[in-house]
């Protein structure tokens, strides 16, 4: 009987509840007695105050309280950065109220609790605070500097000094986010019997945020529980640590009832981290035959008005994967971290790559024009060829060693599998009247893990039902569906009898959460140990009770047998086995992303023609989702290449305030597009050999989408994104 | 994102309707489809005192054509339209609008007569009801008006009605069978509002000059903007490419359209003249066809 394991595309176990309109989301989330919070916001991007007025507020029918900077513990402690600490940034940390001095237009500065949203909203009007406007500073080149990091390895000068050619640019990227479908939301309950306190909606970290919760409380972490209910889209930005996740249950504890709140668009558009807006100032120093010999960038990332969790993550990343597939002898990357009186920064999916993979990418087919060398070939005689392979920088402590690889091969693969000689064939064709077309190229690698260790707990019970507990998360991604393929594989039990429970602090003891495209990689390896342990366990009993040898025996859901003689089998026993799989070590999955495009040179339009990923993952878990992941990906990626962009006035006050401003591409604008997925090159850092997928249908489309543009009008595409304007501005030029 | 709080009102008549605006006047609002209306007042950046929710006045939801003159009840939804064969064969140009009307879900609720009292310059229906020279009959108790569509759209979400007007239904004459009509436009996205565009109508003579024609620009200014100079470049001569480029250019002659995040006023110019050029040959190509 087929079992479903690796390898194999069982339909999701996710899916039934959802296609069927059975899904718990926050919103749909109730608990008797439940009253709404709305979490007041500063209309200005910069000002201070004094006062907040409530006396009319709290007079408002159905109010029930309101918090301010003042009711909290300490006027409300500073939320911890989680990942990529960094000393000066620690100086710059958001409270979970604003204390006389807004820094963003959408800070919060008081929640008011009232018996309905529409009560608070009303109530909301009557609250008076007596801002007075100060200096707002958008310009990322005036903000002040919260993080500082110089990267240098190999002799810079002397590779510029002895280049033939030395290309060099300005390149920008906007400010552009994760914007997923379920806004973020919260149900808090107290219960002073116990003197604990529930969060439902959690998502992504449930344990970590616990741990912060239980220090901005000032309480144990045994006091707090958080629970995962179904998470509609995470991308990095949904599930962090943010002001709401502090006072949400902090007002229920104040007033002594469940309080939910459900984040609405317009305030999860200025509230929720924003991301990718950084400027590039990068020289490429090369030989006439194409051979980098250096590579030097200084860049700005605008990180908002305060540094949110993930601490330097972003420009972090940005500089240790700057370089991507190709052997710099010398390189020498510089960020500042800057403060604007903006909506703070985080990441999303791909952060800090899908950037400079634009710049990159960019960059080589300029040398690539400069000197009249084919645009693959260039990229081709650069890579990298030996692996492990140092790049001689760090990401928050953990050492960026790309773990493996065979970046000419998976090239080859995919002009063969997308007929990249069929696409030059028709990029050389007339085009109808008023088009021009493209054909552009990126390739990249992307990162995933660690966050260095992972939960799992494998029971077994007589029925030979078997579940599985992990410490990692549920963003949509079908973790559930691929951790159990992974028991199958291990246990020998069928799919269908696995079940996988996961995002709720009460039941699972420790979890890192899912994120960086780990669950699979750090996840999946702890199930594996758990299943492996386990089945070993159940052959080592019942060889026993057998008197047989424990490779002579089959197990099934009716009990373990020896082989060829059903009738001597004992029933399956009641087992559990924990595992928690360690590695301070990243993945290094690697692709490459092929547009094919026309341009409307009247319009400014960019039309699909065709566009391909090719992706080298070291071992697909279930090839359907890993399919999924990268085409929903690619939807993101393309966003961020033709359409969105979260402007401000010259005030600070957001411009694509909803989404009909902010333009997310529909299912109208987004192709199909073609997908290979190869395994030649398994990653040695876990037992599974998987690489995170989550992230490289995005990584590279800003970077093969801006280089398709440049080709079809011959010009340098320095700016993202691709909008109509841009793009008639550049035909015309 | 909750709307202030409103009065409610849900007659059943035209009679009744009006006698609820009539009696509350200001203070009150028209719902009909709701897709402009209702997110506004989420934002709360509309606060009527009161709603009248026509959704249940059943003459106002239908498609007449008497004496060959079509005849739009203010609640038909867009949907009715875009599914009326009658509609498609003898009023194209209706019928090629209402395909550009945001997505099949706002088509199904949102209603003719709200896209016209909303009077959004950047919506599809009033540009093409320029083009189409259409006629809007307005009642109040005070009695009946009928008006051009020069007379009801007066600026951005503004139009000449009377705080106890309401709009019954919108009147097009009878379309010329042997023209050429065409809709363009050109949108950041498929269903989002249009950057500019334009509705053509041109009717050719037996000798190939044309004999007839009508420019409705859309997004192009404050309310629906007939491109009369073009109409003038065009009527009585051929329409070749010449002609067509020398037409789109008088077309945009002085227009400012307002510059936003998705396009400056000079793009959204070119932009206009782009889609008028490709509306008038389109049109042209039909109205040949017809002619052959």
């Amino acid at each position: 009987m087929e079992l479903e394991g690796i390898g194999a595309s069982p339909l999701r176990k996710e899916d039934w509840p959802l296609l069927r309109g059975e899904g718990t989301f926050i919103a749909d989330f109730k608990r008797p007695g439940m009253v709404h919070a709305l979490v007041v916001r500063s209309p200005f991007a910069h000002a201070r105050f004094s006062q907040i007025d409530g006396s009319a507020a709290l007079q408002a029918p159905g109010v029930i309280g309101l918090i301010t900077a003042a009711d909290l513990p300490d006027r409300g402690r500073a939320i911890p950065i989680r990942i990529f600490h960094d000393e000066t940034a620690n100086r710059y940390l958001q409270r979970p109220l604003a204390d006389g001095e807004v820094r963003y237009s959408g800070e919060p500065v008081a929640v008011l609790i009232a018996e309905s949203r529409y009560l608070a909203e009303d109530a909301a009007e009557l609250l008076s605070v007596d801002y007075e406007p100060l200096e707002v500073i958008l310009d990322p080149d005036a903000g002040t500097v919260a993080g500082h990091l110089v990267v240098e390895r190999g002799d810079i000068a002397a590779a510029f000094s002895q280049a033939d050619e030395v290309i060099e640019q300005e390149f920008r990227i906007q400010r552009h986010a994760a914007t997923p479908l379920e806004t973020r939301g919260l149900v808090a309950e107290y219960d002073p019997a116990s003197q604990t306190v529930t969060v439902w909606g959690a998502a992504k970290i449930p344990h970590v945020n616990r741990r912060i919760l239980a220090q901005l409380l000032g309480w144990d972490e045994s006091r707090i529980r958080l629970v995962e209910l179904h998470v509609g889209g995470g991308f990095g930005a949904r599930g962090e640590f943010y002001p709401e996740d502090f006072l949400i249950p902090f007002a229920a504890i104040r007033v002594g009832r469940p309080v939910a709140w459900v984040e609405d668009r317009e305030e999860s558009l200025r509230a929720m981290n924003h991301s990718r807006e950084q400027v590039h100032r990068v020289e490429l120093a090369l030989r006439a035959d194409g051979t980098f010999l250096g590579l030097r960038d200084t860049f700005v990332n605008n990180t908002g008005a305060y540094v949110r969790t993930h601490g330097m993550t972003v420009p972090g990343l940005s500089i240790s994967m700057l370089p991507g597939p190709y052997a710099l002898p010398a390189y020498r990357g510089e960020y500042r971290s800057v403060l604007t009186n903006t909506t703070p920064c985080g990441t999303y999916r791909s952060p800090g790559r899908y950037e400079v993979n634009f710049v990159r990418e960019r960059l080589v087919d300029s040398a690539a024009n400069r000197l009249g060398i084919d645009k693959v070939e260039i990229r081709r005689r650069n890579f990298i060829r030996e692996f492990p392979y140092d790049t001689g920088t760090l990401f928050d402590g953990h050492q960026v060693v790309y773990d493996s690889g065979d970046y000419p091969r998976l090239l080859d693969k995919a002009l063969e599998a997308f007929d990249y000689a069929g696409l030059k064939r028709w990029r050389a064709q007339a085009p109808p009247d008023g088009f021009k077309r493209g054909l552009g190229i990126a390739f990249f690698v992307e990162k995933a893990g660690p966050a260095e260790r992972e939960y799992a707990r494998v029971e077994l019970n007589a029925t030979g039902d078997v579940t599985v507990f992990t410490g990692t998360a549920s963003v949509g991604q079908g973790m559930e569906t691929a951790l159990a393929q992974v028991c199958v594989t291990h246990l020998g039990l069928p799919f269908d009898r696995v079940a996988v429970k996961h995002g709720d602090t009460a039941l699972i003891p420790e979890g890192m959460g899912s994120f960086g495209s780990r669950g699979a990689m750090l996840g999946g390896a702890a199930v594996m140990g758990a299943s492996v342990r386990l089945r070993e366990q159940l052959l080592e009993r019942a060889a026993e009770e057998l008197e047989a040898a424990p490779d002579d025996l089959v197990v099934t859901v009716d009990g373990v047998a020896v082989r060829g003689t059903p009738s001597r089998s004992v029933p399956l026993p009641s087992i559990a086995v924990e595992d928690r799989f360690v590695c301070e070590l990243l993945g290094f999955p690697y692709g490459v992303q092929i547009a094919a495009i026309e341009v409307d040179t009247a319009t400014g339009a960019v039309r699909i023609h065709r566009y391909a990923v090719a992706y080298d993952i070291g071992r697909a878990i279930n090839p359907l989702i890993v399919r999924g992941q990268i085409s929903g990906g690619f939807a993101q990626g393309l966003g961020g290449a033709l359409f969105e962009e979260f402007a401000f006035d010259a005030n600070g006050q957001p411009l694509a305030a909803s989404f009909m401003d902010y333009l997310l591409p529909t299912s109208a604008e987004v192709p199909d597009i073609e997908v290979l997925i190869t395994e030649d090159a398994p990653s040695p850092i876990n037992p599974l050999g998987v690489k995170g997928v989550g992230e490289g249908g995005t990584a590279g489309v800003g970077g093969a989408m801006a280089n398709a543009v440049a080709d079809a009008l011959g010009v340098e595409v320095t700016q993202l994104p691709l909008s109509p304007e841009r793009v008639a501005a550049l035909a015309s030029a | 994102m909750k709307p202030a709080p409103f009065e409610y009102d849900d007659p059943r008549s035209v009679d009744e309707t009006i006698g609820l605006l009539a009696k509350y006047g200001d203070e009150c609002k028209v719902l009909a489809g709701g897709q402009s209306l209702v997110p506004l007042m989420n934002f709360r950046l509309a606060r009527p005192g009161r709603l009248i929710d026509i959704n249940g006045v059943e003459s106002l939801g239908q498609i007449k054509i008497e004496n060959g003159r079509l005849l739009l009840g203010a609640m038909v939804r867009h949907a009715h339209v875009e599914s009326s064969n009658e509609i498609a064969a003898r009023w194209p140009l209706l019928h090629e609008a209402i395909g550009w009307v945001g997505h099949s879900q706002i088509r199904n609720r949102g209603t003719i007569g709200g896209s016209v009292a909303h009077a959004d310059p950047a919506a599809e229906l009033p540009c093409a009801f320029a083009a189409l020279d259409a006629r809007f009959h307005v009642l109040s108790k005070r009695g009946p008006r009928v008006l051009r569509w020069d007379q009801i759209f007066v600026s951005e979400f503004t139009t000449s009605l009377a705080p106890d007007e309401l709009l019954t239904a919108i009147e097009v004459a009878p379309q010329d069978p042997s023209s050429g009509v065409a809709f363009v436009e050109f949108a950041r996205r498929h269903g989002d509002f249009a950057l500019g565009g334009a509705a053509v109508s041109i009717t050719l003579a037996r000798n190939g000059t044309c004999s007839d024609v009508a420019i409705a620009l859309l997004s192009a200014g404050a309310r629906p903007v007939r491109a009369e100079k073009a109409e003038g470049v065009l009527r009585g001569s051929r329409v070749d490419e010449t002609q067509i480029r020398h037409a789109s250019a008088a077309a945009v002659e002085g227009l400012r359209p307002t510059s936003d995040l998705h396009g400056s006023s000079e793009y959204r110019v070119k932009l206009l003249q782009v889609m008028t050029e490709r509306g008038l040959a389109r049109a042209a190509q039909r109205a040949a066809r017809h002619a052959a």
